[in-house]
């Protein structure tokens, strides 16, 4: 796990700022980025997984029940999916009245 | 001792990056570079020379090209002038904040507009800060070795910075001077293959370029400061490893007649040797009047600069670009920076002369140096002007 990037100092960063860590870019919390997350209404949902196709972050990923479930770590609350739903399943929320 | 001929200077350039064994040249034609990379297609196209000659749409793209070539290990090569330049500039930022040891022959030549093709130094002065060491020359030799010199620098793996050879467009690209040419086999001891300290490859997969937040910015832009100074005793050490083969030793700041003179001239580039003809004659004279000549632009030798101009009571700067709205020429404000915390500093007079290839004589530096002595002498010890304007 690559520290936090505001705890490198000069001297440790690599020549010529490359990362050495191939695919650290899962590390990268860009679900803080997002005003509104999208809810599932599990009646609604025909498990077409439209919303992991389209999903720019890849951050729909399968459950155990079948279901595909953006993972808030990712999802950046771009709405895509809710656009794409064909029956309406997804509805993006105000993050902080979602509950 | 090498062969002695008689070459064009663009020639003996191209002769050079065929013996520095580069793997990759990409660049687009622009007077006054055209020749050196003419030349190279050529010895490519006879496979005279094991690489790849790339023939891109733009300098953007020639200078892209050696990025990536560079950063899969290739030695590359590229070749400007110019606004070919100024089209490049976005990726000089960026080779040099990468640390890729790519090195460029700059024919220096004006920007437009008004429209010239001839002969100053606003071109490499727009790029001043983009990261890359900087050297100027004074002759042909001098273009032909400072290639060894720069790729053996520029590839140090406590270097690992792109290297800016300066050559005055015209001046020195296009006459013909004798070289002194170097065996191969001195050329491949002082200058082994590269070897990359990273480098992109399938088996080992790294990222180049990536993004930096603000939280990390600050520190990846001090250790390229910090590295381009510390390449200050590399390039020493490369210049001494050279003159220890060929017998040319090369400075930061180079000298003639400097060490008692109460008047020096300080120039850049294909200046120097001409200004040098004046200096004997104003000693010819009975004047006290020497010479500085500026070899190393970036890192700019600040101490060396200190201790050539020590005892000195006036200098006399001649800069070969105009810095618009600002402080006169580049050089000597980079000079006057240099010289501003020592008490008992010479008077500065600035002339910016020869912009866009204009002739300056050894007749005009003694003008130049008439002229300043008497404005200095006059109280005026912080002067400015173009030289030898129509009124």
């Amino acid at each position: 796990m690559t520290k936090p990037e505001n705890e490198w100092t000069w001297k440790e960063i690599p020549i010529g700022n490359v990362v050495l860590e191939p695919g650290n870019a899962s590390q990268y919390r860009t679900g803080d980025w997002k005003s509104l997350k999208p809810i599932l209404d599990k009646e609604k949902c025909i498990h077409c997984g439209l919303c992991y196709i389209f999903c720019p972050d890849m951050a729909y990923n399968l459950d155990e029940e079948s279901y595909f479930i953006a993972d808030l770590f990712y999802c950046k609350g771009c709405g895509i999916c809710a656009k794409e739903c064909p029956t309406g399943a997804i509805s993006m929320v105000v993050e902080e009245e979602a509950k | 001792m090498g062969k002695r001929v008689g070459m064009e200077v663009s020639i003996a350039a191209a002769e050079a990056v065929k013996q520095a064994a580069v793997d990759v040249i990409s660049a687009y034609p622009i007077t006054p570079q055209t020749h050196i990379v003419e030349h190279l297609s050529e010895l490519v196209a006879n496979g005279e020379m094991d690489a790849e000659f790339f023939c891109v749409e733009s300098e953007h793209s020639a200078l892209s090209v050696c990025v990536g070539s560079e950063a899969t290990g290739a030695r590359s090569f590229t070749c400007t002038s110019s606004q070919g330049l100024a089209l490049m500039s976005e990726i000089t930022y960026i080779a040099s904040g990468l640390r890729l040891p790519i090195v460029m022959i700059l024919a220096n030549r004006t920007l437009s507009a008004p429209l010239s093709i001839w002969n100053d130094h606003s071109d490499v002065m727009s790029i001043r800060d983009c990261g890359w060491i900087q050297f100027f020359t004074e002759n042909g030799q001098e273009v032909y070795d400072h290639v060894f010199i720069s790729y053996r620098l520029a590839e140090d793996r406590e270097v690992l910075l792109p290297v800016i050879i300066n050559m005055d467009g015209f001046t020195l690209s296009h006459v013909i001077e004798p070289f002194e040419m170097i065996e191969q086999e001195k050329i491949d001891q002082f200058l082994p293959p590269y070897q990359p300290l990273y480098r992109l490859h399938p088996d080992h997969p790294i990222t180049m370029g990536a993004f930096a937040l603000p939280s990390i910015f600050a520190e990846a832009k001090k250790a390229q400061e910090v590295a381009i100074w510390s390449s200050m005793p590399k390039i020493l050490e490369t210049w001494k490893a050279f003159g220890d083969m060929t017998g040319r030793y090369y400075k930061p700041i180079e000298t003639y007649k400097a060490e008692d003179a109460e008047t020096l001239l300080v120039t850049m580039g294909s200046f120097g040797e001409t200004a040098s003809v004046a200096v004997d004659k104003l000693r010819e004279g009975g004047r006290s009047v020497g010479l500085i000549k500026i070899r190393l632009w970036r890192p700019f030798p600040f101490d060396e600069l200190k201790k050539a101009t020590l005892g000195a009571k006036r200098l006399v700067v001649i800069d070969r670009a105009i810095s618009v709205g600002g402080p006169g020429g580049p050089v000597a404000s980079e000079v006057r920076s240099a010289l501003y915390g020592n008490e008992n500093r010479p008077a500065i007079y600035n002339f910016v002369a020869g912009i866009s290839g204009r002739d300056v004589t050894p007749q005009d530096f003694v003008k130049m140096v008439d002229k300043a002595e008497i404005e200095i002498e006059e109280g005026n010890k912080e002067g400015y002007e173009i030289y030898g304007v129509r009124e």
